[in-house]
Formats: C-alpha cells, structure tokens, sequence
C-alpha cells in the first residue's frame, strides 16, 4: 500500500493496521525519515507531482512484492511544508522472515530516493534552495539491479 | 499539449503549467524542447542545461525521443530528491 499526505504518521499504528490478523508474519522491518538540520534550517518543503506520485511509489511497492514474499507492505511520503525533526517518509514490510523484512524495507527507500518525483527545497537563514541530488543515491538503487 | 513544469525548472519558467500547440513535426520530448527553447527566454533558461533536466510523459519517465501527440501531458523536472 501507498500513501502520499500532508499530514504526519504514526509509525506504531500504521504498523499495527497493516499487520493486524495475519499469523504467517514473523518479522517487520521499518524506516522513518526525518528533516535534518545540520544548521540554520528553519524548514523544508516537499513538492511532488500528484499522480506521477502515486503511480511510482504503487510500482515500488508492486516491484518489491514481485522480489520477495512479503505478507504486507506500506509507504507512506509526506508533501507540503516540514520543520526539523519532522518525519518525511515511512517504509514498512512484513514477511514470514527477518531478512526479507530488512532487504525489501532496504529497496523501497533506495529506489523511492531516485524514482519517485519529489523534490525539497530548504528554507534556512541564508535563504532558500533547492536541494540538489545526490550521485550515491543512484549508486544505492544500481545495487539492486537483476542480474541476468 | 499539456506541460508541466516542477521545482527550480518551475522557478525558471516562472509558471507551474501551460498549454502549448507545437507544430506536427515535434514529435518527441526532445523536438519538444528544442521547440520551447525558442519560443522566450524564459523557456531557453529553463532548458539551458538539459543534463539536468528530467521529464515524463503521461505521468511516465521518459527519454528524449519518447513520442508525444497532441493531449499528452509532459512534465519537466530536475533529478527527484524525496525520502
């Protein structure tokens, strides 16, 4: 499952809801993040491309299902204006095992940071930019390509 | 032909999205671009660097000779920075 909101989340509850009644699940593997400050930020605003959105994360989520046998999974990705320490972005995945839990959850962040159309744009003291992004985010998504 | 433009390409342009009816011979993202380069200034700033410059058709990525047609929605972008 996918959501994209302006509203926070608790991670307690939303794993709660998605693991509700179902025995096979053994293990679950989360990742929240957060708006840094490593000084003078004030805040960050998340814009996204409403429907574009919400198509990439669906093909994330279905593509992590289709490489490992989860039992359930969510994303949830936050737009609009965030102040430091503020949560941006949940990954949840259960399966029958621990390890499958951690890769999956791996995979969605890596392949969300290069394939879903967000963008940030830092409001500090010194003014305002745009965050600009990273090569070694694209190297984390390369590790999970197929082989043969 | 929709077109959509998104953070500091949108900054550029100085509009979030716009109606264009580009002749039949632009027939791909990238004839698209170059045809929008050279309609103001403003369209030439946004496309100055188009190494970094990302679009999607349809609410698709696309590559520069991904075909378009008139109705289509094509959105152009910088690298995405979510997570």
């Amino acid at each position: 499952m996918i959501r994209v909101q302006r509203e926070g989340f608790d991670i307690g509850r939303e794993i709660a809801a998605l693991t509700v009644g179902n025995p096979r699940i053994g293990g679950i593997a989360s990742f929240v993040g957060l708006v840094r400050d490593l000084g003078g930020l004030r805040s960050m605003t998340l814009e996204h491309y409403p429907g574009m959105t919400e198509r990439q994360l669906a093909r994330i989520d279905a593509e992590a299902h289709r490489r490992w046998p989860l039992e359930a999974s969510l994303i949830v990705h936050r737009y609009g204006r965030l102040e430091p320490g503020e949560p941006i972005v949940l990954t949840i995945t259960a399966s029958a095992h621990r390890q499958t839990a951690f890769d999956s959850c791996n995979f969605l962040m890596d392949w969300l940071k290069t394939e879903a159309p967000f963008w940030k744009r830092e409001e500090a003291a010194s003014g305002e930019h745009w965050v600009a992004a990273h090569a070694d985010d694209d190297a984390a998504r390369d590790r999970w390509q197929e082989t043969g | 032909m929709k077109i959509l433009y998104f953070a500091w390409l949108r900054d550029k342009a100085g509009m979030s999205e716009r109606q264009v009816s580009p002749p039949p011979g632009v027939a791909t993202v990238g004839a698209l671009i170059d045809w929008l380069t050279d309609q103001d200034e403003r369209q030439a700033a946004v496309f100055a660097d188009r190494s970094v410059v990302r679009f999607a058709v349809n609410q698709d990525f696309a590559e520069a000779d991904t075909p378009i047609g008139t109705g289509d929605e094509v959105a152009f972008f910088p690298p995405v920075t979510g997570g």
